[in-house]
């Protein structure tokens, strides 16, 4: 049976308006509600699926960041994983802490863990880097399949729905792999409360990125943070013609 | 033409026609009988369009959307819809049609269960849907100052970037418009916490159907001098004024926000469960939410929502718990593993994230939706002595067990002794009514309930009000009705009961 590893980002969530810093130098965090990653939280399900169906026989959970990072990790908990770790990475590193590093971690991770598969989300829903999978695969020289909507594991082989373009594409790779989800996936289910309270005797290792021989001193700076140019009001047209005459004024058409 | 159009309809099913074509509710209620009103003539729409404009005075097809009800259950056949601006436009129309007895539906978002909010005739419709500015907002009292039209949902986005919220929250907060929300005293979701409407409105300012304008539009939180008339117009349901602005005291944003969905067995474990949550945690419980296991299938399988815990479940609580301090995160689990302990739950689980506790709420919001995609719902809103509320339910299924009905629910907001009632059927059958009413009005009166909690009286409701009013509480309505508007050109026909 397999071992699965997979990874845990915790953001903003997704129904918390984003509000920039007043001195441009991040997003503001402090006081907002946080959670899993959405696309992570379909990749613990598959995880967690893999465990039922005798598939995998342990599921662990690595996240890399703060202190509060633990609180993401024991939802992952509740929801079926069967341990975290939580690689701890203070603030400033953490504001210019990059796929590559992740990456890095959790390609340490997998080999020091034995596991099989590694399972993220395609990307994160605060920086949109989508590069954790495809680097991380590359530094183990394991195969992978990102953007799955489909995981079917046959004996030394996955075989791996994808969404591309215009449609899916099925593909088969040989284990170890790195596969990332997409939305499509599954529906991934609510930590219901027995499993909540079991969640909180279930372990959480931490360790340091220094721990894992991993370097996560800045490769950039941040610059500058700005908000979105805000949209502009629209105006109401009585009819076609005036429509048209508006579009050829603006240089639209 | 006219030939293919019967062939046409010959085909259609009968439940596809229903989906498709609302009765007229003269049709429905051949009993009703016009009153004496003039009928709108060629002078009478150059006035509206002179005093309006084109665009905010609407004839033709578009209509139809104005003359029908939510619930596709009443059809008035209006030939048009005046949307006024100002007050001044308000009180300029009544005035004109008060002078020519021309009778006037008022109109907000068109999202009332009890047929109040359309024609019963060809009453001219007042849709308040273009007084919709904001006019000022204090963020040191709290007090929003607003035009009737706004939307439910606008006012909610535009206090919560103040750091306030609305005192009411409802699942059509998308379309309903504060005016309606005031004029049928709108409860809603989070009473138990905030108190009915008539506790946060501060003032208003209506316009009586002389076209007098009337001005209550107070924000003093404090203020007893003389007879509070404010009060008068709200839950009148149009028949006293139309109410143009609003001013209304918003509480602050609670900072922390959680939300449990749980499973449990019987009602009886229900109940058990409100008093262990009001005995640990009154002071933050906002909105105690029943459902019951037809309530949760019909929005599993007709919206395609999944149910969070098992769905095997008799019963299904939302409980929410809003405060400033974070102590209600642990609380809240407390409370949850100490009814696990005590067998009074079954399963539940828990949301702090504003993601989770919409798509929580959304299972809740979306239960009246997904009975009505049958095709015909029939429903009750009562407020039951909490030892009677699921009861009603009970009696009510057996009483319709011989019938064809897709579902017989109950849910609603358990916490304030109000049961929402719901028979969803494929089709409109008066078998069905004279099954329910007025046996269930008799039962909720026998229990000392309300035969409306929150829906107000309407048309369809309208000749059962006393089952809930005494007689001479009725004489002093009528009295004051026809003392404010002894033309009764406003919402005719609505609340109370017609005398034949």
């Amino acid at each position: 049976m397999a071992r699965v590893l997979v990874g845990v980002k915790r953001v903003i969530d997704y129904a918390v308006k984003i509000r920039v810093k007043p001195d441009k130098s991040g997003v503001v965090t402090d006081g907002v509600k946080h959670g899993l990653n959405p696309f992570d939280e379909i990749a613990i399900e598959e995880a967690v699926r893999m465990k039922e169906k005798k598939i995998a026989s342990e599921v662990i959970a690595v996240s890399c960041g703060l202190q509060q990072a633990q609180e993401s990790l024991r939802t992952a908990l509740a929801m079926g994983v069967d341990r975290g770790i939580h690689v701890e990475v203070p603030q400033a590193q953490y504001d210019t802490l990059q796929p590559l590093h992740v990456s890095k971690i959790l390609a340490k991770v997998a080999q020091d863990e034995k596991v099989d598969v590694i399972i993220v989300g395609k990307q994160a829903i605060d920086d949109d880097s989508n590069q954790t999978a495809q680097m991380t695969a590359a530094l183990l020289q394991w195969p992978q399949a990102t953007f799955a909507s489909e995981v079917k594991v046959e004996g030394n082989e996955v075989v791996v729905k994808r969404e591309i373009d215009g449609g899916l594409e099925t593909i088969k790779v040989k284990l170890p792999a790195v596969i990332s989800a997409d939305l499509r996936l599954n529906e991934p289910r609510y930590a219901t409360l027995p499993n909540i309270m079991k969640a909180k005797k279930k372990p959480i290792k931490k360790i340091t990125p220094s721990d894992l021989g991993v370097d996560v001193s800045p490769r950039m700076q941040i610059v500058n943070v700005e908000d979105p140019p805000t949209r502009q009001a629209g105006s109401v047209v009585p009819d076609v013609d005036s429509l048209l005459a508006k579009l050829k004024e603006k240089g639209h058409i | 033409m006219v030939l293919n159009f019967t062939n046409a309809r010959k085909f259609c099913t009968k439940s596809s026609l229903l989906k498709n074509a609302v009765q007229l509710t003269k049709d429905k209620f051949p009993n009703l009988i016009r009153g004496s009103y003039a009928t709108v003539d060629s002078k009478d729409i150059d006035y509206f369009n002179k005093l309006l404009g084109a665009n905010n005075f609407i004839t033709g097809e578009e209509v139809k959307s104005y003359n029908e009800d939510w619930l596709k259950s009443v059809s008035g056949f209006s030939k048009f819809v005046l949307k006024p601006k100002t007050t001044e436009q308000v009180s300029e129309i009544l005035k004109y049609c008060y002078k020519h007895n021309i009778a006037i539906c008022v109109q907000g978002g068109n999202t009332g269960l009890v047929g109040g909010s359309v024609p019963v005739f060809d009453e001219v419709i007042l849709s308040t849907s273009a007084m919709n500015n904001i006019i000022s907002f204090d963020k040191l009292s709290g007090v929003l100052v607003c035009q009737a039209g706004c939307v439910l949902e606008n006012l909610m986005n535009y206090v919560q970037n103040e750091g306030f919220i609305m005192p009411f929250d409802l699942g059509a907060k998308g379309t309903c418009q504060i005016g309606g929300n005031l004029a049928t005293n709108a409860g809603g979701l989070r009473l138990i916490k905030y108190g009915s409407l008539q506790g946060s409105v501060l003032g208003l300012q209506s316009v009586l159907a002389d076209g007098q304008i009337l001005n209550c539009l107070n924000t003093l939180r404090k203020d007893n001098t003389g007879y509070h008339l404010k009060h008068m117009f709200i839950g009148s349901e149009g028949t006293l004024g139309v109410i143009t602005k609003v001013a209304i005291q918003c509480p602050n944003t609670p900072k922390y926000v959680n939300v449990a969905f749980i499973g449990l067995k019987s009602f009886n474990k229900v109940l058990s469960f409100f008093s262990l949550t009001r005995k640990q945690l009154s002071g933050s419980l906002s909105s105690f939410e029943l459902m019951d296991s037809e309530a949760i299938k019909s929005v599993q399988t007709n919206i395609g929502l999944k149910c969070p815990i098992d769905d095997s479940f008799e019963f299904y609580v939302l409980l929410e718990l809003s405060a400033d301090n974070n102590f209600i995160n642990l609380a809240i689990e407390e409370l949850l593993e100490k009814a696990l302990a005590e067998e009074i739950i079954v399963d539940a689980t828990v949301a702090d994230q504003p993601s989770q506790i919409q798509n929580l709420w959304k299972i809740r919001e979306n239960i009246p939706e997904s009975l009505l995609r049958n095709g015909y719902v029939y429903k009750y809103d009562i407020t039951l002595p909490h030892e009677y509320f699921y009861e009603a339910v009970l009696e009510i299924r057996k009483r319709l067990d011989k019938l064809d009905v897709k579902a017989v629910c109950g849910y609603g907001h358990l916490g304030d002794g109000n049961l929402h009632l719901n028979v969803a059927t494929t089709e409109y059958n008066e078998k069905i009514t004279s099954a329910i009413e007025p046996y269930i009005y008799e039962w909720t009166s026998k229990y000392k309930g309300s035969i409306s909690a929150e829906h107000g009286i309407g048309l369809l409701k309208s000749k059962y009000l006393n089952y809930s009013k005494s007689n001479l509480e009725v004489e002093l309505m009528k009295k004051l009705k026809n003392t404010i508007d002894p033309k009764k050109i406003l919402n005719p026909y609505k609340i109370f009961p017609q005398d034949k």
